[in-house]
């Protein structure tokens, strides 16, 4: 799970079983950290969070099976998301009220079928074109599905939503799933299947020609595959997976709205995909975990976390388009040859010195935002964890010093950093 | 053993816009011939080959390949009937490793499909067939490499693998050996004659050693008109192939 | 009835000659530049907050010649800085990078001016009624708006095709590398062209702000139809744009007007509608709330049948 999306070499029999040990050893491990997750931070708070962050990975690997693998940038994953979680919802009110059985774990499913249902139809057509014209066909279906939902109020709850409940339907050999970490259970399972469904998926022929449709479509078709259908698998196998985590989001949270099914959500999981790293398929899944995290510590901070996560976003397309997990991956020989650990003080200095310039410019950011808007509040703002009287001189001049110091300091340091790293590489 | 034609053009005309480029070509190419499509720069011989293989529709005029009308198919259609082409400007999967960018080629002609269902590690044909293929290019080292890295030389060498590992029965070549030195020339002379063994081809050339080496018949292109379609020989001393490379008629070479 | 003809047209054409002005901006990069660039409704966005805030201080009138140079040197300072950079990375990249921006912008408004609409108000001069037609009156602003649209599209008709530097805009639209050799710095010329085109966007801004309310979102509700606009017209074409507008901004104005159910309009034309079922709530739904998913319709027919749009040449 951690090879990129070229092949390992498989050459010899023994190398090639040494690899598909070590992958099964990593779902190994995986499989373990899920189980002992909720031991490790017991609180309420972290649980919920988790549970976050497990439907936004699967959300994220399912949408970089268009992009990373298939090479079509959609603005509107969201939509099968969102179908998937509505049917979801209805149908758990129907077992609810008994008009047919089927107990929780196994409605994600039901959200999976969905979200396929409507990947193949609105896929037949959106996957003739790639590139421009199959991101602009998927934001105007985006907009088709945001204008409707509020034609079709009663299947889309109108401003209100749906509601559900996961309390009400029957049981499969009695599990219940009334708290949050019984449901931070299913969450995990699912994410383990869907996760090992889709990286199998890309080891299978139909998964190969995505990659190479993504790559030369007009050559593909020269070998004997018609590129539209490639990608339209793919497409609706994405719309599958993305319709089970929405299947698990209406069971989390038991409500569903139109702004699941939106551009903002669609906007997202892009963002976190992206972030993550888009070549590699752990990717989304480091992308999805660190953007829940942040999302969900920021919001209780500051109101922009948005726009920290979009400077964030804009770096990573300017300057590192390969992601954290590339970066990851750039380290990976100096791994292998265990001297990683020479990279440990110059990165931690230039990283403390970033970390220095982050704060200054966080800092600025969120006095410049308190002056501008808040005219009859207080004097006073919290920050950093210390009072501080934005519309005094003092705080502006010690963040900016900070910032700048912070940055005179990377420049400073970083080429030394950056010959470790070439040493330790070589 | 009578000869079907592997490929028979009748009357296949193209126009671009108000510009004709290929004026009513017929031509028919015998099944297990190795054959040269030569001609001066701007005849239409790429454009030919693309309307052959589906890529361009025919503005008139009708191909068959291996007996059964393609004139209206697409190329995956095409390809799929048994014939398979390389480009002139190198049209690899550049950010697949060598050893995919094979077995891409191999998966339709192995059967496979669109599946999702078969692990590709497991599918010991296809693997085995794009190993074969390696082999053959001599590209065996480069297995792991993304083939964008891969030197000038490797690609060209790599792209007539790609056409033929899925074991097409009529090969395309356009312009193989373009941008070559001698010796990657002589190598690639061997490689194109060995992969085709049995099978039929058709090159693009402007490398007369070549044409004169490989080719059973020559077919002459120029202004979008066959003007000549014979052994070397005969094209070497036909006056009207003169005239169009040389501009007056010369006496035999 | 007269009066929803007459007055939806001339809203319509108001809301087109908008729909124009953002829209030809947008095209002319695509057609030269090759990127659908997300950000440009958020120029439109800046245009009316920076003009309101200008205006503040100095009035209406020079807000509304300074702030479309502001975000006109914005513009190009992303241009420059930015979007040359993933240029390299392709069109994929490219399209991240101003959906990016896009977010940014929109942060940063939200940061500086806060989350509550603006009470951006029409200017004194203009606040009355133009004319009155059967009891209805129209705004003399909107004439204004009306007039300052023409206005520019005919100065920057009249540069693209009688200056020097319009011929060498126009030739870099489909030749850039030929251009290049003949000497021209076609880096700069984009990045120039990037500049207007935001800048335009901005007086869109400026002038529609008090209209269509200024507000975090604007650049969002405005963004896609202008999107539609400039697929529907044809990418790279600027008739194309100007048709597009035209037809979306009546069609859209005039469907908002309508209070006739979907139901009803159906069965006037002969086809029976029942009154419950699965589509009932699609039945009963009026044409006014159809309205905003006309655009989307359309757009998603003109990708699958036409993709090229009604007067473009290439789709990608």
């Amino acid at each position: 799970m951690s090879a990129p999306a070229a092949t390992r070499s498989l050459a010899l029999p023994g190398v090639a079983r040494a690899v598909l040990a070590r992958r099964v050893g990593l779902g190994l491990a995986a499989a373990v950290l899920l189980l002992i997750l909720p031991q490790l931070v017991p609180t309420g708070t972290a649980l919920a969070i988790m549970n976050q962050m497990g439907i936004a990975v699967i959300f994220a690997l399912s949408f970089n099976m268009l992009l990373g693998q298939g090479g079509m940038l959609s603005f509107g994953h969201a939509v099968y998301f969102g179908i998937g979680g509505f049917i979801a919802a209805h149908v758990l009110n129907m077992a609810g009220r008994g008009t047919l059985w089927l107990p929780v774990p196994l409605l994600p499913l039901v959200g999976g079928l969905g979200g396929l249902a409507f990947a193949v139809l609105f896929g037949s057509f959106s996957t003739r074109r790639a590139g421009t014209v199959f991101s602009m066909i998927s934001l105007g279906v985006a907009e088709l599905m945001a204008a409707s939902s509020l034609i079709f109020d009663r299947f889309f709850g109108g401003e209100e939503g749906i509601t559900t409940n996961r309390s009400k339907a029957p049981l499969l050999l009695g599990l219940e799933f009334t708290r949050d970490r019984q449901v931070y259970y299913l969450i995990a399972f699912w994410l383990f299947v869907a996760a090992l469904a889709m990286y199998a998926f890309s080891r299978t022929p139909v998964g190969r020609m995505a990659n190479a449709v993504r790559d030369n479509p007009e050559r593909a078709e020269f070998v004997g595959y018609s590129q539209h259908r490639v990608r339209f698998v793919s497409f609706c196998a994405a719309g599958f997976f993305a319709g089970i985590a929405g299947g698990l989001f209406a069971i989390n949270y038991e409500i569903l709205t139109a702004e699941n099914m939106g551009l903002n959500a669609s906007g997202g999981v892009l963002l976190m995909a992206y972030i993550g790293g888009i070549g590699y398929f752990v990717g989304p899944i480091i992308g999805a975990v660190i953007f829940t995290f942040l999302q969900s510590m920021l919001s209780d901070y500051t109101g922009m976390w948005l726009l920290y996560l979009g400077i964030l976003f804009l770096i990573t397309v300017l300057f590192v388009p390969m992601g954290l997990a590339g970066i990851l991956m750039l380290h990976a020989p100096a791994w292998r040859s265990r001297r990683i650990g020479r990279l440990v003080v110059p990165y931690l200095i230039t990283g403390a010195l970033g970390l220095v310039a982050v704060i200054g410019a966080i800092g600025l950011l969120e006095l410049l935002h308190f002056v501008a808007v808040s005219e009859g509040a207080g004097a006073t703002k919290r920050l950093f964890w210390t009072t501080i009287a934005p519309r005094t001189l003092m705080p502006w001049l010690g963040f900016a010093a900070l910032a700048v110091l912070g940055a005179l300091g990377v420049r400073w340091t970083a080429p030394r950093a950056a010959a470790a790293f070439a040493e330790v590489t070589k | 053993m009578t000869n079907m034609a592997a490929i028979e053009l009748r009357d296949v005309r193209k126009s671009f816009g108000a510009t004709p480029i290929i004026r009513g070509v017929t031509l028919a190419i015998e099944a297990g011939t190795r054959q040269a499509l030569i001609g001066p720069n701007g005849a239409g011989k790429s454009t030919l080959f693309n309307l052959i293989t589906g890529k361009y529709p025919v503005s008139s005029g009708r191909i068959r390949v291996r007996g059964e009308d393609v004139t209206d198919l697409t190329p995956y259609e095409i390809n799929r009937r048994g014939l398979a082409r390389s480009f002139q400007v190198t049209n690899i999967f550049t950010r697949m490793s060598v050893f995919e960018n094979i077995r891409c080629a191999v998966l339709w002609a192995a059967g496979y499909r669109y599946s999702f269902w078969h692990r590709i590690g497991a599918a010991r044909d296809v693997n085995e067939r794009a190993e074969t293929v390696l082999e053959q290019l001599n590209l065996a080292a480069r297995r792991d490499v993304p083939a964008g890295v891969l030197s000038y030389a490797e690609q060209r060498a790599l792209e007539i693998g790609i056409t033929i590992a899925g074991g097409a029965d009529v090969i395309l070549l356009d312009e193989p050996t373009a941008g070559m030195s001698r010796s990657e020339t002589e190598h690639v002379i061997a490689l194109i004659r060995q992969v085709t063994a049995g099978k039929t081809l058709i090159m693009v050339e402007h490398d007369m050693s070549v044409v004169f080496d490989l080719a059973d018949r020559i077919a002459v292109l120029v202004y979008g008109e066959v003007i000549a379609h014979d052994t070397p020989d005969r094209i070497r001393a036909n006056a009207a192939v003169q005239e169009a490379y040389l501009g007056v008629p010369q006496g035999v070479a | 009835m007269f009066q929803l003809i007459l007055f939806s047209i001339l809203n319509g054409l108001v809301y087109g000659m908008l729909l124009f002005m953002l829209s030809s901006g947008l095209t002319l990069i695509f057609g030269m530049m090759g990127v659908l660039n997300f950000a440009h409704a958020s120029f439109y966005m800046l245009g009316a907050y920076i003009a309101f805030t200008l205006g503040l201080r100095l009035g209406f009138w020079p807000a509304l010649v300074i702030a479309p140079i502001v975000v006109g040197l914005l513009g190009a300072v992303i241009e420059r800085q930015g979007l040359r950079r993933v240029h390299r990375f392709g069109h994929i990249a490219e399209l991240i990078f101003t959906f990016g921006v896009a977010i940014v912008i929109e942060e940063i408004v939200q940061l500086v001016w806060g989350r509550p609409a603006k009470s951006y108000q029409v200017p004194a001069a203009l606040d009355f009624p133009l004319f009155r037609a059967f009891g209805s009156s129209f705004p003399a602003y909107k004439a204004f708006m009306l007039v300052i649209s023409i206005a520019i599209f005919a100065f920057i008709f009249v540069i693209l095709t009688r200056t020097r530097a319009g011929l060498i805009i126009q030739a870099s639209l489909t030749h850039p590398q030929m251009v290049a050799m003949l000497g021209h710095n076609v880096p700069r010329v984009f990045m120039v062209v990037f500049g207007i085109g935001s800048a335009l966007a901005g007086v869109a801004g400026v002038i529609a702000g008090p209209v269509l309310g200024t507000f975090p979102g604007m650049a969002q509700v405005l963004g896609s139809i202008v999107f539609v606009v400039v697929v529907i017209g044809g990418l790279g074409s600027l008739t194309g744009a100007f048709v597009a507008s035209l037809l979306i901004g009546i069609v859209q104005t005039f469907a908002v007007a309508m209070d006739v159910s979907v139901g009803g309009m159906l069965t006037a034309v002969g086809v029976p509608a029942s009154a419950g079922g699965a589509l009932h709530d699609l039945w009963k739904v009026t044409i006014a709330q159809v309205a905003p998913i006309l655009p989307y319709v359309l757009l998603v027919l003109t990708l699958i049948l036409r993709p090229t749009g009604l007067f473009g040449t290439r789709e990608t």
